[in-house]
């Protein structure tokens, strides 16, 4: 096991590099005040890393997340996905840059409940313009890949939290991302099911996905190769363990 | 997909959506009842006056046709005079009067008219008004007296004026008198007799119809012209004359009208914005995963445009059965030509209230799709986590 503290001095991005954030920092104003959530993170993710974000509740973790996600602007400092400056995006490039490069899990799911699960997995290529049937085509193979392939018409209210959870993975694939962002994704599922999260995780990695998970959930956080520590809007811990 | 989200939103919330196009229904529905009504009114007058294709109304100076009791006097000599212009191919002298059956104790209206013209009726059944005392009558004076086609009847003018046999040669339906009026049409001679002096050589007033091509306005100057003591009116300046006495309506139409499509505007922006208030988190997702804010507004404004347009059609024919039931109740307005509509349908007006209430449709999913599309994405879903 090796333990590297987060240096703050920021330095050029690597090619080797999937992600690298430099120097962010994320204020909020809250009542009058400014609160600093993030507070001059360095970061650097390379492809194919399992990287699990940890720290108690309320140190920056969700929010170091939307950052890397590009769905959250840095007060200041840059990130870089793929060696593109996803900070300095506009609204519509960050979207399509999303749409096309990472992949989102969040705590509560969030499907659409008024579409089945095949079409919650088909949203994201539909928004990419892939035809009508390679849409299908792909969303029955995540489906399948899930463990789901004979619930691909049931509509999230019809499947448990864990099968909903496993559907949200699948969409979160669907345009083949650099990068899938994980919120807590076990956050709200029971001990056995949130296993199966965990054990999805570790396939994909397996396979090349890269990912990056926020979570409290101590057993997901030990299936991550990488674990950050958190506290206070700063990593405090980078420690990377020697898979088993 | 957008299609596929934005009506799975409506069919989520059944009931909602219903009322909320039941609702749409109503406003559309007065909407069309009142496009019709600001333009119907007015082709509907039109379309009577021109029943016969009589373009010309000639009445005793200062009034308007039946306005009045006055006469014209010297009717021979009008005609001679209106035949001497060219452009004035037919021309049907009409005398008003109230005659007397005194057999069925029943008063009716007699229209004196020239039997061969048939300017003020169409024949039904049987004959038309013909010879000295042949006349025909509606459906609601034969009901009255009891009579049929072939029956002699007594009439007077007065109850101590001279009586006068007449034949019932045919049924016919008046174009200007009022819905249950009793009404016969008499040949002009045989009324203007039965008047006596007052009535000798009077109508009440002429239909001239013009040639086609002629210049109507340029006929209605000549008369002005060459007979002072007569007010010529023309179809045109009779719906002048109908637009200052009836702008009200069309007012009326008109504001009741911005109301109706305001409040289908309201409800439709109303519903919408709930609708996008309850799920602030799956469309703050959506645009997470990549789901452009263009893609987003057209979603929302689907969805708006799809209440109005199931509520418009809806309203359609709503507007249709109301104003119906509109017209029933109205064709016994006091002193209206039965065959007057107030609500008249064209398809342009069809049209043009679907468009309006389309527009506001569009219009009313704006503003909630603008503020779905506005949403601060990383900041909703922190709210949502909390919430």
């Amino acid at each position: 096991m090796t333990i590297a503290i987060a240096t703050p001095t920021p330095r050029p991005l690597l090619k080797s590099e999937l992600l690298s954030a430099r120097a962010l920092v994320r204020d909020y104003p809250v009542g009058g005040e400014i609160v600093r959530a993030v507070r001059g993170i360095d970061l650097e993710v390379t492809a194919g890393e399992y990287v699990a974000i940890v720290g108690p509740s309320g140190c920056g973790k969700s929010t170091l997340l939307n950052l890397l996600g590009a769905i959250d602007r840095p007060t200041s400092g840059t990130v870089a996905i793929r060696a593109l400056n996803v900070g300095a995006m506009t609204d519509t490039q960050a979207t399509l840059f999303r749409l096309h490069n990472i992949g989102f899990v969040f705590q509560r799911f969030y499907l659409m409940p008024t579409l089945s699960a095949r079409e919650n997995v088909e949203l994201p290529m539909a928004e990419a313009g892939v035809r009508s049937a390679e849409r299908a085509t792909r969303a029955h193979e995540l489906l399948e890949y899930v463990g789901l392939s004979d619930r691909e018409r049931h509509r999230p209210t019809q499947l448990s939290g864990g099968e909903q959870q496993r559907v949200a993975i699948a969409r979160a694939l669907a345009n083949r991302p650099a990068l899938l962002l994980a919120d807590e994704p076990t956050g709200e599922l029971d001990a056995q099911t949130g296993a199966e999260i965990i054990a999805l995780f570790g396939r994909l990695n397996a396979k090349g996905t890269t990912i990056l998970v926020v979570t409290h959930d101590e057993d997901l956080a030990a299936a991550a190769a990488r674990v950050i520590h958190m506290r206070d809007g700063r990593i405090i811990a980078d420690e990377t363990r020697r898979r088993s | 997909m957008r299609r596929r989200l934005a009506f799975a939103s409506l069919r989520r919330r059944r009931a909602r959506s219903l009322l909320a196009i039941l609702g749409v229904a109503v406003s559309g529905a007065l909407l069309l009842d009142m496009v019709m009504l600001a333009g119907g009114m007015r082709d509907s007058f039109r379309n009577l006056l021109l029943v016969r294709g009589f373009q010309l109304r000639i009445a005793p100076k200062g009034t308007l046709p039946f306005d009045t009791q006055a006469t014209i006097g010297q009717a021979s000599a009008i005609i001679a005079t209106l035949r001497t212009n060219p452009d004035i191919v037919t021309v049907s002298p009409i005398l008003g009067l109230k005659l007397h059956v005194p057999s069925r104790n029943v008063t009716t209206v007699a229209i004196g008219l020239d039997g061969d013209v048939q300017a003020d009726y169409e024949l039904l059944s049987g004959r038309p008004v013909s010879g000295a005392d042949h006349i025909v009558a509606n459906q609601a004076f034969l009901d009255a007296t009891h009579a049929r086609v072939g029956d002699t009847l007594t009439v007077a003018v007065g109850y101590d004026t001279p009586r006068r046999r007449v034949v019932i040669a045919g049924i016919a339906r008046f174009f200007y008198t009022a819905a249950g009026e009793l009404v016969i049409a008499v040949p002009l001679a045989t009324l203007q007799a039965m008047g006596g002096p007052m009535a000798t050589d009077r109508v009440s007033l002429f239909m001239a119809r013009v040639r086609e091509g002629a210049d109507v306005e340029r006929a209605r100057q000549w008369i002005a012209d060459k007979m002072p003591r007569i007010s010529a009116i023309s179809t045109g300046t009779a719906l002048q004359q109908f637009d200052q006495r009836m702008g009200y309506f069309r007012q009326l139409a008109v504001i009741l009208g911005s109301i109706s499509l305001g409040v289908g505007f309201l409800l439709v922006t109303t519903l919408v914005t709930v609708s996008v208030n309850e799920r602030v988190g799956e469309i703050a997702v959506m645009r997470a995963i990549g789901v452009s804010r263009q893609h987003v507004v057209e979603q929302i404004v689907l969805e708006g445009v799809a209440l109005a347009l199931a509520g418009t059609i809806l309203g359609m024919g709503l507007g249709l059965v109301t104003a119906r039931a509109f017209n029933a109740i109205l064709s016994d307005f006091p002193g209206l030509p039965a065959a007057f509509e107030f609500f008249v349908f064209r398809p342009r007006d069809a049209y043009a209230a679907m468009t309006l209430l389309a527009t506001a449709g569009v219009l009313a999913g704006i503003y909630p799709a603008w503020r779905a599309a506005s949403l601060p994405v990383a900041d909703t879903l922190h709210g949502e986590a909390i919430a």
